[in-house]
């Protein structure tokens, strides 16, 4: 029976990991995921979970922690944020690199200098090439819903899983949630029984050692084959996850799209918002729609020109700056898979939101309004924008 | 839907009374969202939260600019924030405060709408024997809202404070007092 309750994104994600009860947890605190370890000790101390927490000294140690445990034959689990992910990304090509499974959770989070505590997705941005898969969460609900279906997706695949929600505006905002029974829980995630892991008794194996040109090559190609194989057990695991609570997860989700002549491609939070939007518009007869991905690794490349073909004009946006002096990551990687699939939608990219700036339904609406110009004068006079900076 | 926004001081419970909504008109069946907007967090800075409360799923992941109401937690805020700030005409102020309604309306220049008042700081110091005007606050704010009865608003608060103060069950009647006090003594409205 599903439970109805209210609670913050950090409170969702920590009460996931309690029904989890992963073998081990190294994690250190910072803003805004701090709470996560913090109620997570919590249950450790009062014996609510069987986990071994490991309150290391640094995110690299954490990383380190968690690769360790894992490569033992431990399910394993840490969160982060910002400079913390930052700390970890030595660590996170080697979790990667040695195919080990672990779930980590990233509460978004702008990256330093100038100091910022507010959300944006440098951090994930910034390691999108270190071979983990990640799932990006609108609400509450989905960070919930992700963190369950990571420890499994994470497990089949053997690809490292982060999992991705907004600092601050979904990990300390409390919202309705539907939970799952704890036993529903339990048996979603099953036991973990690991194929090859150091402290098989019976059977003696290495792991990440040297592996020189062509061995090294072919590992990395294992992994990239991996990752474009990693859609189907995501896709697997969500169906899976739907039959017993309903709610439905693909790559990405539409939303009146179909018949959508303005199309905006978003991630998180403000796709929230973008829904409403895209309401208010269609009332006016204006035929907005949004597309929100789930997964921006593996990138659905395939699939997505495929939902863009009806558009009269598309707008990316990215929370985050790739500094290239051109446009952002999810622009970039998504235009690049619309071009080797012969689309050619008029489509600019959106910087927006950087170090928690606010995205207001105003501030959609004037996307929108560029799309139909762009549309109606068939041409585009600037590809990158900084939306809410005037 | 209806959107509230709160204008507090740091360490005056503004988070925790707009949360504590939240848990109220969640627990009668409605969709809620509560949260701060977190800027340097110090004693005494202005700091500013906020609800939604819908019979619909809340979509929406901004913060709030034309809100339905104000709550405003901290009198001397009035000269120094603006916080009628897009606050909708046919909504309303409430403010925590122990002047008459006609001194506040002059500090609110150019604003048309309703202005409630509540003594909530006296009612806590005279309830509580300290200055905790939150509670009496969010019973003023339910009534002016009407998102749940006078009944709804007392069981609720009584099921949250066995909970929160099961170690100390000697204040759960004086907060009770504070919340019946808080919901009968509003003025103004006008």
């Amino acid at each position: 029976m599903a439970i109805r309750e209210r609670l913050s994104g950090n409170e969702a994600v920590a009460t996931a990991m309690k029904q989890i009860n992963p073998d081990t947890v190294a994690a250190y605190p910072i803003t805004p995921s701090t709470e996560i370890p913090q109620y997570f000790s919590n249950f450790v101390s009062n014996g609510t979970v069987t986990t071994e927490f490991i309150p290391v000294e640094s995110e690299h140690s954490a990383m380190s922690a968690c690769i360790g445990a894992a490569a033992a034959g431990g399910r394993v689990m840490s969160a982060t944020s910002s400079q913390g992910l930052a700390l970890m990304f030595e660590m996170l090509y080697i979790a990667s690199g040695m195919r080990i499974p672990l779930t980590l959770i990233c509460g978004n989070r702008a990256l330093s200098a100038p100091l910022n505590i507010h959300n944006d997705h440098s951090d994930a941005m910034g390691v999108r090439d270190a071979g983990f898969i990640q799932l990006y969460c609108e609400n509450n609900q989905e960070a919930y819903d992700n963190t369950i279906m990571a420890v499994k997706i994470t497990e089949l695949t053997k690809i490292p899983v982060m999992v991705c929600f907004d600092g601050f505006i979904t990990s300390h905002s409390v919202e309705n949630i539907t939970l799952m029974e704890n036993e529903e829980v339990k048996n979603f995630v099953g036991e973990y029984k690991p194929t090859e892991y150091l402290l098989d008794e019976k059977r003696n194996i290495s792991m990440g050692p040297l592996a020189l040109q062509k061995d090294y090559y072919k590992f990395r190609v294992d992994l990239a084959n991996a990752m474009r194989n990693s859609k189907d057990i995501i896709l697997k695991v969500s169906k899976e996850f739907e039959k017993i609570t309903g709610r439905n997860y693909g790559l990405y989700e539409k939303y009146m799209m179909d018949d959508a002549e303005y199309g905006i491609i978003v991630l998180n939070s403000t796709a929230g918002t973008v829904k409403d939007t895209v309401d208010n518009l269609r009332k006016k007869g204006i035929k907005a729609g949004v597309l929100k991905l789930r997964t921006f690794r593996p990138l659905p490349f395939e699939e997505l020109p495929k939902e863009l073909t009806n558009l009269k004009a598309l707008a990316i946006m990215d929370k985050c700056d790739s500094v290239n002096g051109y446009s952002a990551p999810l622009f970039s990687e998504i235009t690049s898979a619309m071009y080797t699939a012969s689309l050619n939608v008029p489509t600019v990219n959106y910087i927006y939101g950087l170090g928690g700036s606010d995205v207001k339904s105003t501030d959609i609406e004037e996307v929108f309004e560029n799309l139909q110009n762009i549309a109606k004068n068939k041409k585009i006079d600037n590809v990158t924008y900084y939306l809410g900076l005037d | 839907m209806i959107e509230i926004r709160w204008h507090g001081r740091g360490g005056q419970g503004a988070k925790t009374a707009s949360l504590l909504l939240a848990d109220a008109a969640f627990n009668t069946g409605k969709y809620i969202q509560g949260f701060p907007e977190y800027g340097p967090e110090r004693m005494g800075a202005p700091i500013t939260a906020y609800n939604r409360i819908s019979d619909e799923v809340i979509r929406i992941h901004s913060n709030i600019y034309e809100p339905d109401y104000v709550v405003v937690v901290d009198d001397s805020l009035i000269d120094t924030v603006d916080v009628t700030q897009g606050l909708k005409e046919q909504g309303a102020i409430i403010i925590n405060t122990s002047k008459k309604i006609s001194e506040i309306a002059k500090s609110l220049k150019n604003y048309k709408g309703k202005i409630y008042t509540i003594d909530a700081s006296k009612i806590s110091k005279e309830c509580l024997k300290a200055n905790y005007p939150n509670t009496a606050m969010l019973a003023a704010i339910v009534r002016i809202t009407n998102i749940m009865t006078k009944d709804e608003l007392l069981n609720n608060m009584i099921e949250s404070f066995k909970h929160k103060f099961a170690r100390k069950p000697e204040v759960i009647e004086p907060n009770m007092q504070a919340v019946t006090r808080g919901y009968d003594e509003i003025v103004g409205g006008k």
